[in-house]
């Protein structure tokens, strides 16, 4: 009996270190097409599209003239060409559903990654927000400044 | 019989020629924003019969002038890009922009189609307006000589 239940407890232990290592895990698939690397990486970090459901790439690639205050218009057949390759690896892009798609309700669109509840509450309580405010970071969408390997889909360094 | 993989004369010949013109054909790329400013002195020609030359000091001022017609956040060219060109700029979402001046950055201007898409983009920021051939022509004038 004794036995049984030091197996038991190993047993429940091995599942808690591994559930709490699948939480470490934020890897993601780098970007594989030229031209989405160049173009979106050309003001800011290009963001993985496992982040955004597929409206919501959408939603941003339709409307570039005015990208959070920003005019990031391409021609008709670059923007076409990102977009496609955004909604087809798109959070909700397989049956499954990523990580990101967690709490996002069916009636919701984010636009932006950092009010995701997934991005939420993965820096909530861990990023203080005098770190934010660091001049090296300047804004939230400068995922390189802390994590130095996100260029590559890696955001296990925290 | 001798192998048809086998270097002949001529195909160390033709290498050799090969690699001394792209030699010689590299210190010419250093040019290459030529085309583009001859470009719009000629679009400039055809919409004012006045036109002479484009002015590096028209340029500049174009690049610092608080022009705040565009979008709030981009007043002005060095809101990202500094106030020296030589600078190292750095875009509202972080990352850093390399240096305008043609001294700092040689292969900067040298693609018609990129140096359209920013025009496009950020006179409209700035300005508020799509820039005209003779502002072009003078930013990218007084660009060359930084």
């Amino acid at each position: 009996m004794r036995h049984v239940f030091s197996l038991m407890s190993a047993i429940v232990t091995a599942f808690f270190i591994m559930s709490s290592m699948a939480v470490a895990d934020e890897r993601y698939t780098p970007i594989q097409d030229k031209t989405v690397s160049k173009e979106c990486g050309a003001c800011h970090m290009a963001f993985q599209p496992q982040m955004l459901p597929k409206r919501s790439w959408k939603k941003i690639m339709d409307g570039l003239s005015d990208h959070f205050g920003e005019d990031a218009s391409l021609d008709a057949k670059t923007s076409q060409h990102i977009k496609s390759y955004m909604v087809a690896n798109a959070a909700d892009g397989n049956w499954l559903g990523g990580k990101f798609m967690r709490g996002v309700g069916d009636n919701m669109t984010p636009l932006r990654i950092t009010e995701t509840p997934h991005w939420v509450r993965a820096h909530g309580r861990e990023v203080p927000s005098r770190a934010w405010k660091n001049s090296k970071v300047k804004t939230k969408a400068n995922c390189v400044a802390c994590h130095r390997a996100a260029n590559r889909g890696s955001y296990d360094d925290d | 019989m001798k192998s048809l993989n086998q270097p002949t004369f001529s195909h160390v010949a033709a290498a050799f020629l090969f690699s001394v013109t792209t030699l010689l054909a590299l210190p010419s790329l250093a040019n290459s924003q030529l085309p583009i400013i001859e470009g719009y002195a000629q679009q400039a020609k055809k919409l004012d019969q006045g036109f002479v030359k484009f002015s590096p000091e028209r340029g500049h001022s174009l690049f610092s002038t608080r022009h705040g017609m565009g979008k709030p956040e981009t007043p002005s060219c060095t809101s990202c890009h500094t106030k020296s060109p030589l600078n190292f700029g750095r875009t509202r979402a972080g990352k850093e922009i390399a240096p305008m001046a043609v001294s700092k950055t040689p292969d900067r201007f040298t693609q018609l189609k990129k140096v359209e898409k920013w025009f496009r983009r950020n006179c409209k920021s700035v300005l508020g307006r799509i820039c005209t051939p003779i502002e072009k022509g003078d930013f990218l004038t007084f660009m060359m000589t930084q």
